[in-house]
């Protein structure tokens, strides 16, 4: 809409526990309907990044500007909180890893998808169990199950049940980490497929942490490789795993193994 | 008359407990914390209640204790004596005449007037502990004005069962703010906690917490817009007095499916049959009772 603009700019972000780095002097844009991937392997800071960004890490030093409907450009880390937990209920979405994280285990199906509706005002049982139906669909959940609760689920219907919840008030930015993990193949390719029928759709822009490279070369437009804590590259998703520079990068690209 | 101070509790622990009534008084809704102490009887038992009953009485004070509506239930028996013996004040078991009146999980039917206190028992203050679990995040939802899980609870209350089947310690939002937990009474009471016009106190001993209603403090029960709040009761009249429209209790009496219905409230009930009502059973039983 505002076009002039990123959605998401980041600068200077840093956070370290004690004397450990956690990430050092990130800094990047993410603009309307942008996907960017960050892949790295385990420890190298992919997490808490994304931690700092979706602000449940505060940051040492560093500004994560958002571009709010209503006021424009902010710093996420100035708001107060109010502020911030209303932005991350719905213009922000956040998909963990393990849909545990994420899910109310002992609540049903409907009241998952419902509480984010409800939580911004929704006062119509009807009107939120309808848009809970429709979602339950949208990710490819039979509407009779949609009060069974989610650990009658299997893993793969979690993570989607998850998506669902997080996507029901139309954020406009998702942070995903590790979406995919735990899933076996023929589960996480239909769960990509409908990430990216998403994403499309709804114009959506995603944060997506993962150390599958095939994830992010279906799904990212741009592409951001950490190591120990640091952004080692940074392109075009093509462009950096079809040449890639940096010699970590050549080494990750090259330790994939081929079908 | 008895070696204790004036109602048990020393001035200082009775001082600790007004300021924290003070200060819920003027945060309508929200738990304060204080510093209860143990008291001669089991958690449970209404620890937070004597505390708070104990912190208000003056000599000149008539009090009242019920349970479940009734006054001669061991509980509110033994919490009057407890009262008669360590601060030799009045007792009564009329709703009118009390000054304090400390009640386990109903309101009396007969209205409050200005000058009464209303003391609940409550033994979980805190309405989203069965939804989180983690103190530290309840006090930041209840900080931030952040209630949609609330509506969770009723909305699968819905999913399951058709309607909301919360009949007891049914959740209100107070002045528009703050999400309470009006201790276990029957949803039936919940309207009579708004626009009362006695002080109404709230206190949790096991959980050291004290909340408060001023008088006419506005009080809506949450419910959705086609799931409104309804304040159910067993739909019979009372078998020994008649009255429609007082709460109710089912008593079994005999093992071949035989029940009554009684009223809850025990000086409702004697008031009424005193002014020449009687119910279906209201001559034979009735008398006995």
């Amino acid at each position: 809409m505002t076009g002039a603009h990123p959605l998401l700019s980041v600068r200077d972000l840093t956070k370290s526990y004690g004397t450990r780095r956690g990430c050092a002097d990130v800094a990047f844009d993410l603009w309307p309907g942008e996907v960017m991937g960050i892949v790295g392997e385990s420890g190298s800071g992919k997490s808490t990044l994304l931690g700092c960004l979706a602000g449940h890490i505060p940051p040492d030093t560093g500004r994560v500007v958002f571009d709010t409907r209503a006021e424009g450009p902010r710093d996420v880390l100035a708001m107060a909180e109010p502020e911030r937990r209303m932005l991350a209920r719905t213009d922000w979405a956040f998909v963990h890893q393990n849909p545990r994280d994420g899910l109310r285990m002992g609540v049903s199906a409907g009241g998952n998808v419902g509480e984010r509706l409800m939580a911004v005002g929704a006062r119509h049982y009807g009107q939120i169990r309808a848009q809970a139906v429709d979602w339950l669909g949208r990710v490819e959940i039979a509407a009779d199950r949609i009060d069974d609760k989610p650990r009658q689920f299997s893993g793969g219907m979690q993570q989607r049940l998850q998506i669902a919840r997080n996507l029901v008030t139309g954020p406009r930015l998702v942070f995903m980490d590790e979406p995919t993990g735990g899933l076996d193949v023929s589960v996480q390719a239909r769960l990509l497929d409908l990430l990216r029928g998403l994403v499309r759709q709804m114009g959506l822009s995603a944060v997506i942490v993962t150390h599958d490279l095939a994830v992010v070369r279906l799904l990212a437009d741009r592409l951001m490789v950490m190591k120990d804590g640091l952004v080692v590259e940074q392109g075009l998703t093509d462009q950096v795993l079809d040449d890639p520079q940096h010699p970590y990068t050549q080494l990750l690209v090259s330790s994939v193994l081929q079908a | 008359m008895s070696d204790y101070n004036f109602a048990y509790l020393d001035e200082a622990t009775k001082r600790m407990i007004r300021r924290a009534i003070l200060k819920a008084v003027a945060v309508p809704g929200y738990q304060v914390p204080f510093a209860s102490r143990e008291m001669p009887m089991p958690y449970g038992w209404g620890t937070g209640g004597v505390q708070l009953t104990a912190a208000c009485l003056t000599p000149e004070d008539r009090l009242k204790v019920i349970d479940q509506g009734a006054d001669d239930t061991t509980n509110a028996v033994s919490i009057r004596k407890f009262f008669q013996r360590t601060a030799g004040v009045a007792v009564t078991e009329r709703t009118r005449e009390a000054t304090i009146i400390q009640t386990r999980h109903r309101i009396p039917e007969a209205p409050l007037t200005e000058g009464q206190i209303l003391v609940y028992q409550v033994p979980i203050p805190e309405p989203l502990r069965f939804l989180e679990p983690r103190e530290t995040e309840t006090r930041r939802m209840h900080a931030l004005a952040e209630y949609g899980l609330m509506h969770v609870k009723l909305y699968e209350d819905i999913a399951r069962n058709g309607e909301i089947a919360t009949a007891y310690a049914y959740p209100v939002k107070v002045q528009g703010r703050y999400v309470m937990d009006p201790s276990p009474i029957p949803k039936f009471d919940n309207p009579k906690l708004s626009d009362c016009a006695a002080l109404q106190l709230f206190g949790a001993g096991r959980e050291q917490r004290i909340y408060a209603l001023p008088p006419h403090t506005q009080v809506v029960s949450l419910d959705f817009d086609d799931h409104p709040f309804v304040a159910a009761k067993a739909p019979h009249a009372c078998d020994l007095c008649g009255d429609a429209a007082s709460y109710l209790d089912e008593v079994i009496t005999d093992d071949a499916g035989g029940r009554m219905f009684v009223c809850s409230d025990t000086d409702h009930c004697a008031t009424h049959r005193a002014t020449g009502h009687a119910g279906r059973l209201g001559g034979t039983e009735g008398a006995a009772a």
